[in-house]
């Protein structure tokens, strides 16, 4: 027997990629897209028995089909990439911040506090800048516990800020008995209903322009921060591997708990955006997983807060049209979730095709004679 | 009084036992699987759409089938669930953090969509309900109810709160007791080391994450079955697959100790119904226990940091051979 017809030579082997031209990688993510999309029709055709080209149209439809659809769609994706933007230094950074939720739950409650105890007391004018600096400094609160504990004692973050957000939840339960109106109701109800006192102001006539505009500026700002600034190449380099920046003399301890109070800061910002901009009022279910949901716009877009714009856009495009197909079809509310499950997944997984490639054992065979 | 405190406390315990066993078991591989609270959903409706499918399919269900019917598909469902995890994080080298988040998403919205829908789809609608197997799965030993407050704490449950605790104490043996256990704890700590010695880092993590799947499904499976009595209502098990993830930072990474764990979050969970007095606002601040409780252990144990309290090494993080 020969000696090399022993060599034992795996079936694939995989290795990283060095780098990737960058509409190769987005036709991977494309293809991706598209087979989820599939997946998720005949998911859709099994159970209602429908031609799936009819669902994704109504899906279209849902999600521009009037002009109050286009402006509710804005908005939706306007908080999402708020919370987004919030996550991402903190992620870029490595830091595990699954508290977005009530982080941004806790910003609410400070804003909606602000509005029940000054409303019509204090001069509008004093009133926003109050209720904006409620909020901030009620998020950065809520995210710089969890990071002084990492910085400090190494405290795992993940578990830290997971269960920081039903300590949140709990805390607006308890508020809520407290403001609730009606009496018994168990609800706050829309805060300064008559007044509108701390809501934020209509602008050209559209309630939720103001709110856009301020997503839009805090993206700008992001994206020039993470990416022009020191502080952002340190968190790039903490990221990175924190021995080199320490090395280097970054002081990793601070770098951690600052960028977990921008973090904290943004996503109280979007509580207040929810609270004083959207909803008027006040309740555990205010963010509604958008918490959850943010980091895996983020991580979609690999941290970089222009193509979080269009993460952002298809998750919202998913759940508003799958919430337009459920109440078409009549179906229950949670097929959005599956299918966002579902085109997840796929994204997910085609991560994997554009960093690393597999070399089958076929093409390497005369080399192993 | 007393006793009857212990036995609600217990039943509410149960299902958090199952998920913390199962997770305990995923995270000693190093997969830190966030989809635990989505896997108890799958494995509660897979369940449910076993037992209603047997049950519409012969007249006069046998106890048998109505036991292991929903037992292997409750089972089954939320193995495959973590396996989709288990498939994009070890194989396909994904994120954690973000699959096990997706999967938390996809996992209610399964659980909801078909605990919700179930009888629209296959009959004439009307809210789902399996009374006939939830009583099986509910009966207790016989002699129970003639022992008094003994029978009422240890002997008044359905078989599964006695296999969560049997699998929490095998589970606490084989981690500890086993080589297969102290392979796998040699995965969750150090991966590389653990592959330079031989073991088979990837099978091990596959095995564990989806073992562990299956066993925090029976959570939910329980739940339905024995604690709601077979009825499914959307949203009904509500945040107990995020507080089995705080139960297993509570119990130290250490199954047996999630037996106990689990009875005193689940006696905090219901402790507000038996005092007397109590305002709403403070019912809120009861509920705020586990998760405070959880962080103080959290902290303490940080900074403690003794060796053996800690949390597996290397948990949530990708291992990748060719990378270093």
């Amino acid at each position: 027997m020969k000696k090399t017809e022993k060599l034992h030579e795996p079936v694939f082997q995989i290795a990283k990629r060095g780098s990737m031209v960058w509409y190769k990688s987005w036709a991977i993510r494309a293809v991706a897209i598209l087979f989820a999309l599939i997946i998720c029709a005949l998911f859709i055709t099994f159970i209602t028995k429908t031609n799936p080209l009819k669902v994704y149209a109504s899906m279209i439809e849902g999600t521009f089909g009037s002009s109050r659809k286009i402006w509710n769609t804005l908005q939706n994706m306007a908080l999402l990439l708020c919370i987004s933007l919030a996550v991402t230094p903190a992620f870029k950074m490595k830091f595990w911040n699954i508290g977005a939720e009530g982080q941004t739950l806790i910003g609410g409650l400070a804003s909606a506090a602000c509005m029940i105890y000054f409303g019509n007391k204090v001069p509008e004018y004093m009133l926003l800048p109050m209720i904006l600096i409620a909020a901030i400094v009620a998020g950065m609160v809520w995210g710089v516990v969890p990071a002084i504990f990492k910085a400090k004692f190494n405290t795992n973050e993940t578990l830290f800020t997971l269960m920081m957000n039903y300590v949140a939840m709990q805390l607006v339960s308890f508020c809520i008995v407290f403001w609730e109106n009606p009496k018994d109701s168990n609800t706050v109800g829309v805060i300064n209903r008559g007044t509108h006192s701390g809501w934020l102001p209509e602008i050209f006539g559209q309630k939720y322009l103001l709110n856009i505009i301020i997503v839009i500026a805090i993206t700008v700002i992001m994206y020039i921060y993470l990416k022009y600034s020191k502080q952002g190449y340190e968190i790039s380099v903490v990221g990175e591997s924190e021995n080199t920046a320490r090395y280097i003399g970054i002081n990793v301890k601070r770098v951690i708990i600052r960028t977990m109070a921008i973090s904290g800061a943004l996503c109280g910002v979007a509580g207040m955006l929810l609270v004083s901009g959207t909803d008027h009022t006040i309740n555990t279910d205010l963010v509604g997983g958008m918490g959850f949901t943010a980091i895996m716009v983020s991580w979609l877009a690999k941290f970089n807060p222009v193509f979080m714009t269009l993460t952002t856009f298809l998750i919202v495009f998913l759940e508003r049209g799958a919430g337009e197909i459920a109440t078409k079809m009549n179906l229950n509310e949670s097929v959005s979730d599956i299918l966002t499950g579902i085109i997840l997944f796929f994204i997910i997984g085609s991560e994997f095709f554009v960093q690393y490639k597999v070399n089958f054992r076929g093409k390497h065979k005369e080399e192993v004679k | 009084m007393f006793a009857t405190i212990i036995n609600k406390a217990i039943i509410q315990g149960i299902p958090l036992l199952f998920g913390s066993t199962g997770e305990i078991i995923t995270e000693k591989s190093g997969n830190l699987n966030l989809g635990i609270p989505g896997i108890m959903y799958v494995g509660g409706s897979a369940g449910v759409i076993g037992a209603y499918l047997y049950e519409r399919a012969v007249d006069t269900p046998h106890p048998f089938w109505c036991i292991l019917i929903p037992l292997l598909a409750s089972l089954l469902g939320s193995a495959l669930a973590a396996l989709i995890y288990s498939f994009l994080t070890i194989t396909l080298r994904a994120n954690q953090n973000v699959t096990g988040l997706a999967l938390t998403t996809f996992g209610v919205g399964f659980g909801d969509f078909f605990g919700g829908s179930l009888t629209k789809i296959f009959g004439n609608g009307g809210s789902l309900s399996v009374k006939t197997t939830a009583d099986y799965f509910k009966t207790a030993l016989p002699f129970a109810d003639n022992l008094g407050w003994f029978g009422e704490i240890f002997l008044s449950y359905g078989f599964l709160a006695y296999l969560a605790v049997i699998i929490a104490i095998a589970a606490s043996w084989f981690l500890n007791r086993t080589r297969a256990g102290l392979h796998l704890r040699a995965v969750g700590e150090n991966p590389a080391t653990a592959d330079a010695s031989g073991i088979n880092v990837t099978k091990y993590k596959y095995l564990a994450t989806c073992i562990g799947g299956a066993i925090a499904g029976l959570g939910g499976l329980y739940f339905i079955m024995d604690y709601t009595g077979g009825s499914w209502t959307n949203g009904g098990f509500g945040d107990r697959g995020w507080l089995a993830i705080a139960l297993v930072i509570f119990a130290l990474w250490k199954p047996n100790m999630s037996i106990l764990g689990s009875f005193l979050f689940g006696g905090l969970y219901i402790a507000y119904t038996y005092i007397s007095g109590l305002s709403r606002s403070s019912i809120a601040i009861f509920n705020m226990l586990p998760y405070v409780v959880t962080i103080a252990v959290l902290i303490i144990t940080s900074i403690r940091d003794k060796k053996e309290n800690q949390p597996p090494a290397a948990l949530g993080l990708p291992y990748f051979r060719e990378e270093r």
